[in-house]
């Protein structure tokens, strides 16, 4: 993360001589770049939270600016919170998100391990049928899943979502986890064995507290498209005692279109938790992605 | 240890089978099952009975699924196109400007222009079709602003303009993947060899096409190929944008949702799970042609350079 040194900058700077003040003007035009291309990111985001906080003629007689004394307003999120199931949208989207992401670190973790830590037949050619998945959409998967779902009682249920999500995000868990596993010293877990301790509390005791900031980067990874996800929940859980909230959202908007006020602030409920998701988690998202851990 | 080894390693079947239980259950087995269904047709009692090509026969060759199936298709591939045209240029030149030595503010780029890329596309969809709708009046009022007004037009609602808005949008929130994958392949430029081209009196776009592009072909290679799979398996933004039926008049249907309606009907069509699982099957071996090629031609060539 602190890569970024001026030591370079001031040997080209002495370098190129007379260069500078066109190094200047560059650095000037990058700056104009990015900068525009950050509003482009954020600008509809920014429409819809501002928005989303005032009243109905406000929305409509001047959507960019924003909210003042007199147009701010709640009233859409009231009504969404009190009128509609969208705090029960939210639990099942919590419920599911988390409940994949443990499946998937623990079991991940535990077959990295198995992968990175022990000789055995078949360790190269497991390796790949775990690795396949990374490559092909779990979706190609979904009539066979649907009918091994209903099959199993598990329809309508959260636990089903939790099953696919679990196995659509262990390919890459594994491999990022294993491939970090590698880099634990050897000496620490021979000296353990050495003491007589036991493959299992060498692992829980040792290992998974090691793996932390992996860890950390897999939950992300893993988080994110369990979130937002549209597929599985409209096949394998519509009814509404199981809605996540994209799919609440989703159908939601549809009845209620002509209620700005409402569409506005289910927009912004449904992207407030991935905002500060991303406040908390982007340096390790950044790292993850910077240390190679998706090569 | 050496008296472990004569006992059966239990350990290891315990460390590996919840992972390998619920991947081989939910997400292999599914698939392979899926590519038999192919070839089986069911009645109304849902029992299966096997008909061969029959299914790929009627998608293929039947008038009415082929212009269906090939319009999806071609849809598809122009979707991709749009993302290969835009989406990866645009990421590499932001990556490439992030990664100027001594940028300032560059992390907080990084992180604003990244953060479209984690909302669900649900939302996406939704807050640029609001800004497109000449209802609301944002987007038009927009171009008003800058003198383009006359220009605006309802873009999604167009049989001709429809699938590249669509496009676009998809472009604008995933442009941060390639543009972190890019940015990571340019961090492990090594340094010696930067400072030797400059000491050398190269100039900034002269190391970028000569030093620093070769060094991260290999990246980009798995940016395209991630690309293509991510774009022949979309759904969701057509979906909640367009519905299943990918108006107006088909002009944004592609495999994801053409495989949709296959699978659960839509309006006189009942859905079929065994030709939705044809149809899984044709996706499964484009993205498979895809991955196969990257692997056999690209990856290989490529390695060559990494060093």
């Amino acid at each position: 993360m602190n890569s970024i040194s001026s030591l370079p900058a001031e040997q080209s700077a002495t370098v190129a001589g007379r260069g500078r003040l066109r190094t200047n003007l560059g650095r000037i035009w990058v700056h104009v770049v990015l900068c525009t291309y950050a509003v482009i990111a954020l600008f509809p985001i920014a429409l819809i939270l501002i928005n989303s906080i005032k009243s109905r003629d406000a929305i409509f007689d001047n959507p960019l600016a924003f909210p003042t004394p007199e147009s701010f307003s709640l009233i859409g999120f009231e009504k969404v919170l009190h009128n509609t199931n969208f705090m029960l949208y939210f639990g099942n989207s919590l419920v599911v998100t988390l409940g994949s992401l443990v499946l998937i670190v623990l079991f991940g973790a535990m077959a990295g391990w198995a992968l990175s830590e022990y000789k055995f037949r078949g360790n190269r050619l497991m390796a790949l049928y775990l690795a396949l998945g990374i490559m092909i959409p779990i979706r190609l998967g979904t009539v066979s899943i649907l009918q091994l779902v209903v099959s199993l009682n598990l329809i309508n249920t959260r636990s089903a979502l939790i099953l696919v999500y679990t196995a659509q995000g262990l390919p890459l868990a594994v491999m990022i986890l294993s491939e970090f596993i590698r880099q634990i010293p050897k000496e620490l877990k021979d000296a353990a064995r050495c003491d007589g301790v036991g493959e299992f509390k060498i692992f829980f005791q040792i290992i998974l507290p090691l793996i932390r900031p992996a860890i950390a980067t897999v939950a992300v990874f893993t988080m994110i498209p369990a979130w937002n996800d549209l597929w599985f929940p409209l096949i394998l859980a519509p009814s509404d005692e199981t809605k996540t909230v994209t799919l609440g959202v989703q159908q939601f908007i549809g009845q209620y279109v002509t209620d700005w006020n409402s569409v506005l602030a289910s927009l912004s409920l449904a992207v407030i938790p991935i905002l500060i998701l991303y406040v908390i988690f982007s340096r390790q998202l950044i790292r993850g992605l910077t240390s190679g851990a998706v090569k | 240890m050496n008296l472990q080894k004569k006992t059966f390693p239990w350990h290891i079947v315990v460390f590996l089978a919840p992972a390998v239980i619920i991947y081989s259950l939910f997400s292999a087995l599914p698939l392979l099952d899926t590519l038999r269904l192919g070839f089986y047709t069911s009645n109304d009692a849902g029992v299966h009975s096997f008909v061969g090509l029959d299914n790929y026969r009627t998608i293929l060759f039947d008038s009415d699924w082929s212009k269906a199936f090939w319009n999806a298709m071609l849809n598809n591939v122009k979707f991709f196109a749009i993302h290969m045209l835009l989406q990866n240029p645009i990421g590499l030149l932001l990556a490439t400007l992030f990664s100027l030595k001594g940028l300032r503010g560059a992390r907080t780029y990084r992180t604003l222009i990244f953060l479209p890329t984690l909302l669900s596309v649900v939302i996406i969809g939704f807050i640029w079709q609001l800004i497109l709708s000449p209802l609301w009046g944002v987007g038009e009022g927009l171009m008003n602003h800058v003198g383009l007004g006359d220009y605006f037009a309802p873009w999604l609602g167009q049989e001709s303009t429809a699938l590249l808005t669509l496009g676009l949008v998809s472009v604008w929130q995933y442009v941060g993947i390639p543009m972190m994958l890019i940015y990571a392949a340019l961090l492990a430029v090594p340094e010696e060899v930067l400072e030797a081209a400059y000491a050398e009196g190269a100039s900034s776009f002269r190391i970028f096409w000569q030093i620093k592009l070769p060094l991260i072909l290999p990246t980009l290679g798995l940016v395209t190929i991630l690309t293509f799979v991510a774009n022949f398996n979309a759904f969701d933004l057509i979906y909640s944008v367009k519905g299943a039926l990918a108006g107006p008049n088909y002009s944004t249907d592609i495999l994801g949702t053409f495989f949709y309606r296959t699978f659960f009907g839509y309006q006189a069509q009942i859905g079929s799970p065994t030709m939705g699982a044809a149809v899984a099957t044709l996706m499964f071996l484009v993205i498979l042609l895809g991955v196969a090629s990257y692997f056999y031609f690209v990856q290989r060539k490529l390695t060559r350079y990494e060093l």
